[in-house]
């Protein structure tokens, strides 16, 4: 079946998680590729929500991450700080992630370009994306890839990565064994170096060479030897995603 | 405890531990007094000029937006705000209102960026403190338990520390760095909520996002209800009373409170009225005539509803889904 780059997005993102675990899910893709993880591989992924939603049916997608349908025959409906400290604690395990600027290490911007107190160009801010890359177990960045969005050096490192690399968390005071663990982009999933915490491509997307990666990648990417290849959406996610989670295509 | 780190941000308000105390003792009373007023006379008695507010939900959520646009409608200015906020705190921005915001997001989810943030933010005339959600909502939980902050495990190494107002320092206890946030022990808190009885005793159906914590952290609170409730059904349920009477200054019946956002269980968002917004505030000129005809040319939220007009309210309403 025919699909398009958002679709193999969220079909990528989705085949990352791992069931009988949580995941801080975040408005847009994030909601979609947990729903579709739920019907595909994983029917006990957690779905949690930052401002108290947790064990949503997704019957219909969440238009926020506060929205009525984020707690709509929910599990749990309690509070940001209930889950936030959960999140502290150790138990959730996925968290997602975004912004407008990624670094080598996972670093990533959602806050300004230019000087912080009269900047070029003014984002959101944070939000819940450091809470999430601070003390989740394992990040998932979902990013458009280009040289824009792929820099040396973010503006501002909004929501830690590996900071500027092996230890550095630890030096920081970030919780030990968390961090950035995929990024999903239309292009291709990548992850990060062991030992140098570095980005490492892992596989490339239907019909994308190595070339093409570099060339859209802002700074020097590991390329291991065995890059694996993406499986394009199977007939099954997609006619899931389409019938049964996103029906009015809200987002795809 | 040694501190290691500090953000360069100004701390807006330092917490003021024995003052609320204080504070506390002479001006809130355990008093089943009624306490039911309109929009108008709340903003008016418990807003004031430079006053630090808190406002609760989370995007267009159970929002305290018939209080919000009092506060545009009286024009209470040089306000600090902790902006967690999404439509309300964007009105009060573009009525030129905050002066300064300690900020963790100010944007429109699905809709978009806020232009209106982007606005103030990028002529350098809104002084703006670098927040996380958890850690915005953790110094509301540091104000509601009376100290002067919590030593938590996010923003560490990060610029959005920087540009925050905390503090890094070693624990005592385990040698481990830790993030201190500075409690808000806030002028006045404004929060929406489903039902209130005369006194303050209010109930939330669905999340409550931080309603405990800003109402434990105010020195005085404005509730909004859709509905008013007699104290008989309050006592029936007395576990489900989130905010209890003793906390509150200020009872305002405004159903339809939240519109153009959403109440659980109550009614929908208003899709084409938030979109409206939305595309009015990318340009100050449209921005202004959006505030000219919603809030100052209407003197009260029912004149607001008569506005919004029957029809879609009930449309509203009919969208919403049950338990």
């Amino acid at each position: 079946m025919e699909y398009n780059q958002r679709e193999l997005l969220i079909c990528i993102a989705s085949r990352q998680m791992e069931d009988r675990t949580s995941a801080f899910i975040g408005t847009g893709i994030p909601m979609l590729a947990a729903s579709l993880a739920q019907k595909i591989h994983a029917p006990n992924l957690i779905c949690v929500f930052e401002f108290g939603g947790t064990g949503a049916r997704l019957e219909e997608l969440p238009l926020g991450v506060g929205g009525s349908r984020s707690f709509y025959k929910a599990l749990a409906a309690s509070s940001i700080c209930d889950v936030m400290e959960a999140a502290q604690r150790g138990l959730i395990m996925y968290g997602f992630v975004g912004g407008a600027q990624i670094d080598p290490y996972g670093n990533l911007n959602s806050t300004i370009i230019g000087d912080h107190d009269k900047p070029k160009v003014r984002f959101p801010g944070s939000g819940g994306a450091n809470d999430i890359g601070s003390l989740v177990w394992r990040t998932i960045a979902i990013m458009p890839h280009d040289s824009r969005h792929f820099v040396e050096k973010v503006d501002f490192i909004t929501t830690p990565g590996y900071l500027a690399g092996p230890g550095a968390r630890e030096e920081a005071g970030l919780p030990p064994g968390t961090g950035p663990y995929r990024v999903v982009t239309d292009l291709a999933l990548l992850g990060f170096d062991e030992s140098t915490k570095r980005m490492t491509l892992l596989a490339l997307n239907p019909g994308v060479t190595v070339e093409k990666v570099k060339e859209n990648t802002g700074f020097e990417l590991i390329i291991p030897s065995d890059v694996g290849q993406n499986e394009p959406p199977t007939d099954q996610e997609l006619q899931i995603l389409r019938k049964e989670i996103d029906p009015t295509n809200l987002y795809i | 405890m040694e501190v290691l780190e500090s953000g360069k941000g100004e701390l807006f308000l330092p917490p003021r531990m024995n003052e609320d105390r204080q504070w506390m003792r002479e001006k809130k009373s355990w008093a089943l007094e009624p306490k039911i007023m309109s929009e108008h006379e709340a903003v008016k008695k418990f807003i004031h000029e430079g006053d630090y507010i808190g406002t609760e939900l989370y995007g267009f959520v159970r929002c305290p937006m018939s209080l919000a646009r009092e506060i545009v409608r009286q024009k209470i200015g040089h306000l600090q705000v902790a902006g967690q906020g999404i439509m309300e705190v964007d009105v009060l921005i573009a009525a030129g209102l905050v002066d300064k915001i300690d900020l963790t997001y100010l944007g429109y989810e699905v809709y978009g960026l806020s232009n209106v943030l982007r606005r103030a933010a990028q002529s350098g005339k809104l002084k703006i403190n670098e927040w996380s959600n958890a850690a915005l909502a953790w110094r509301l939980k540091a104000a509601a338990l009376g100290v002067p902050f919590l030593p938590v495990r996010v923003m560490l190494g990060t610029d959005t520390f920087t540009y925050s107002a905390a503090k890094v320092v070693k624990c005592p206890f385990t040698g481990e760095k830790v993030m201190l946030l500075p409690a808000t022990m806030l002028d006045a808190g404004i929060i929406h909520v489903h039902r209130a009885d005369q006194y303050g005793n209010c109930q939330i159906d669905g999340i409550s996002g931080f309603a405990f914590e800003l109402a434990r952290a105010s020195r005085r609170l404005i509730i909004s209800a859709e509905e008013i409730i007699s104290t008989e059904e309050i006592r029936k349920y007395p576990e489900r009373t989130i905010i209890p009477w003793y906390l509150v200054d200020a009872v305002v019946e405004a159903p339809f409170g939240s519109h153009p956002g959403e109440m659980p269980y109550y009614y929908w968002r208003d899709e084409e009225h938030l979109s409206w917004y939305v595309t009015a505030s990318k340009e100050e000129e449209t921005t202004q005539e959006y505030l000219q005809k919603w809030i100052w040319d209407v003197p009260s939220h029912e004149e607001y509803l008569e506005l919004v007009g029957k029809e879609t309210l009930d449309i509203m309403k009919s969208k919403v889904k049950g338990r």
